[in-house]
């Protein structure tokens, strides 16, 4: 209740009434698990139902790489597999044939892959300085690489390192195309989670983008790009 | 009544208020029961999306192998909640976030509104949130004059429709496409950027003028609103499971965010994800793997929001937590599988149980967390066929059935301790009156068959006058036997 605000006006610290909600809750807690036996840190061994066998899956065996273009395509992505000679030069292609004429290009990509793209006729617009949203809005899309792909269920994920480029980048433009180098792709998601677990620690956050934006709010019928990238296209380079 | 200003300036939408008072079950049942609209949008939304599940179910090898495991974990993570917590607030703040304690929803409220002031915005974007709406945070924004845009799809659709959520996943299940094309042309020019005039019922269209009249919104935004799927206690980490990209939206471009985030919503560590990330999208909306996640941890330096705060809800889950018995709920992590799975929310739909949370998880959860003092909240466990649907799809195991017979147990000894008698309780004292002695039970016989005798070919008794009404409205009463089982065993005796 607004009432409630009087305890901490806007310009106070909310320190002091956090600090006494922090108590109660806290204790109630505590009280609550009267009958949980107290201890020192909880081990992970404590049931062993937790220990789940793995790898799973279609995936565990046979063609990941081919099970990850097959997946990935199944939400409505367009992938196409090459070796990682052609990758720029096709993916530039795709983007051209697209009417993509300005995008951004993160800067650990510019070595990679702004020839091919300069190339093709398609400018580059560096995020640096950053640019505002508005001018990412502006754009006609975006190319950046990625951390994992998982074959299981067709993900991509971003942990927005410097060949990803901040999170806006991939999110306000309409189009996102991802270019996946083979070994980066892995059978499922546990393996996944382990790959990612130096980007987690090392602060950075994680995108996880399984085919493009979509909705079934309305009579469930699906729709493809409410608000993200309208169009993903993936190339994959082995 | 709702203010309305220019398109500039924010208006402040009732959208999402609740309708007030709830009705008790049964009477909002049969309120639901006669919108047929709601009813075929209802069967054709939980029998597709069932499906769906049932597919991923099934190519998943492991499936109930993960179910052990993701209930054991949130188990671990329950029973020692305590120390986890403070695992995840020291890391929070070590990542650069601000943590903050509710333990009640008006001190979390009170806590968002101080923080969105304190920005000097005078609106927020919101990502859908079950624990915001939980503690009506909208409105008591509102009250300070902020405005909380929803940005999910279907969310929109509810708060300019001035409506309330009808199902978790697809909250605006009960409205077809004509209505919604009507609400984006009558409501959206009233608050941004207006729809179209040319717009059509085509759901491609409608998505496509709700992205531009969002959008605007979006690039806006000083503030955004979250709730949390999990909270990772080893390393801080938020994760926010979504399809549109809205929550994208609302987490990345604002420069403050706020999280608010229920205390059970915690896993141990980052591994702990690899269960909740294979079981939650197939579970929830039957894909292998739902359009987008993110997952971030504090402040990231030259990404996104630099102002990151986490509210840590207790709102009433202490108070389960201290119940061995119902400890389990709090294991819930609101996919929504046992709502299409139940027969009696297949029917009636979210809006009959008068909470943001209904169907099996929903009628054990709203009493637990809002008392068994009204009606309304006593009636829900009995909405319920006990038919045990829901314990079969629960990704985290929660044995629904169990919990809701401990739900009813508590609803019948609060009505014991009330002073005003019950029908029920009268029924039940009646019962054990007529069975206490053998010539009370031979009294009660005589007179049942004697009414049967009255009752002549008639198999069934139709609808009686109250209070014999609150039972064969909706059911026949069979006609007692003509003769009780005594008379019958003493002629066959002689
Ligand atoms: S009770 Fe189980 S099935 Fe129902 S919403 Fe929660 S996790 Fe999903």
């Amino acid at each position: 209740m607004v009432e409630e605000a009087t305890v901490m006006s806007p310009d106070q610290p909310t320190g002091q009434a956090d600090a006494a909600s922090r108590q109660r809750v806290l204790a109630t807690i505590t009280g609550a698990l009267s009958d949980v036996s107290p201890g020192p840190e909880p081990e992970r061994t404590e049931t062993t139902a937790e220990k789940i066998s793995r790898p799973a899956g279609p995936a565990a065996s046979g063609d990941v790489i081919g099970l990850f273009a097959e997946r990935c395509a199944d939400y409505g992505a367009t992938v196409v597999r090459l070796s990682s000679g052609r990758a720029t030069a096709e993916a530039a292609r795709m983007l051209v044939d697209r009417g993509v004429r300005r995008i951004a290009l993160p800067a650990g990509l510019l070595a990679e892959a702004g020839p091919a793209l300069t190339n093709s006729g398609i400018e580059i617009v560096k995020d640096d300085p950053p640019l505002a949203s508005a001018e990412l809005d502006q754009l006609d899309g975006v190319v950046t690489a990625c951390r994992v792909a998982i074959a299981e269920t067709g993900t991509l994920v971003l942990d927005h390192s410097v060949n990803q480029g901040r999170r806006a980048l991939t999110l306000v433009p309409d189009l996102h195309l991802c270019l996946v180098r083979g070994n980066q792709v892995v059978p499922d998601v546990p393996q996944a989670i382990s790959r990612l677990y130096p980007s987690i620690l090392a602060g950075l956050p994680l995108t996880w983008v399984s085919g493009p934006s979509a909705t079934v709010d309305i009579e469930l019928t699906r729709v493809e790009g409410v608000h993200g990238p309208r169009t993903l296209l993936v190339v994959i380079a082995e | 009544m709702n203010p309305r200003i220019g398109p500039d300036q924010p208006a402040v939408p009732t959208g999402s208020a609740k309708p007030a008072p709830a009705l008790p079950f049964p009477a909002a049942a049969r309120r639901e029961l006669a919108n047929p609209q709601l009813r075929a949008n209802l069967r054709k939304a939980t029998s597709t999306i069932q499906a769906k599940r049932a597919l991923r179910q099934a190519e998943t090898p492991d499936w109930q192998e993960l179910r052990s495991a993701a209930a054991a974990i949130k188990d671990r993570t329950l029973r020692h909640l305590d120390h986890y917590l403070l695992q995840a607030e020291a890391a929070l703040i070590e990542a650069g976030a601000q943590v903050h304690w509710a333990a009640t929803a008006d001190e979390a409220n009170a806590i968002v509104t101080t923080l969105v002031k304190r920005t000097g915005a005078d609106e927020v974007v919101k990502v859908k949130s079950m624990a915001t709406q939980e503690i009506d945070l909208n409105e008591a924004l509102a009250k300070a004059g902020i405005a909380a845009w929803e940005t999910d799809l279907a969310e929109l659709i509810v708060q300019l429709g001035h409506d309330t959520p009808s199902h978790i996943l697809v909250p605006a299940i009960h409205r077809n496409r004509a209505e919604v094309r009507e609400i984006f042309l009558a409501e959206m020019r009233l608050n941004g950027a207006p729809a179209p005039p040319d717009l059509t019922n085509d759901p491609q269209e409608l998505a496509a003028a709700a992205r531009v009249h969002l959008r605007e919104k979006f690039l806006r935004a000083k503030v955004g609103i979250s709730g949390g799927n999990f909270l990772v206690a080893e390393t801080g980490t938020l994760v926010i499971v979504e399809s549109e990209g809205n929550g994208r939206m609302c987490l990345t471009l604002p420069q403050t965010l706020i999280s608010v985030v229920g205390i059970e919503k915690l896993v141990p560590t980052f591994q702990d994800l690899e269960v909740f990330m294979r079981l939650l999208p197939r579970s929830s909306t039957g894909e292998r793997m739902n359009p987008y996640t993110s997952m971030w941890t504090g402040v990231t330096p030259g990404d996104g929001p630099q102002e990151v705060h986490v509210v840590l809800i207790d709102a009433g889950r202490g108070k389960a937590l201290a119940e061995p018995t119902a400890r389990p709920m709090l294991r819930c992590i609101r996919c929504s599988a046992c709502m299409n799975a139940c027969p009696v929310y297949q029917k009636v739909g979210g809006h009959a149980y008068g909470s943001v949370y209904p169907g099996p998880i929903g009628i054990v959860l709203t009493p637990q967390l809002r008392g068994f003092g009204a009606a309304q909240t006593r009636s829900l466990p009995f909405a319920c066929t006990l038919c045990a649907a829901c314990a079969d799809v629960c990704p985290v195991k929660i044995p629904l059935p169990d919990l809701i017979v401990h739900q009813r147990n508590k609803a019948a000894r609060h009505k014991q301790r009330e002073p005003r008698p019950h029908l029920e309780t009268l029924a039940i004292a009646g019962a054990g009156w007529a069975f206490r002695r053998g010539w009370h039970l031979g009294l009660v016989g005589r007179l049942t068959s004697l009414a049967g005798r009255l009752a002549g070919s008639r198999t069934a008794i139709g609808p009686l006058p109250w209070p014999a009404s609150a039972w064969t409205r909706a059911r026949d009463l069979p006609v007692p036997a003509r003769r009780t089982f005594r008379q019958w065993w003493k002629k066959q005796q002689s």
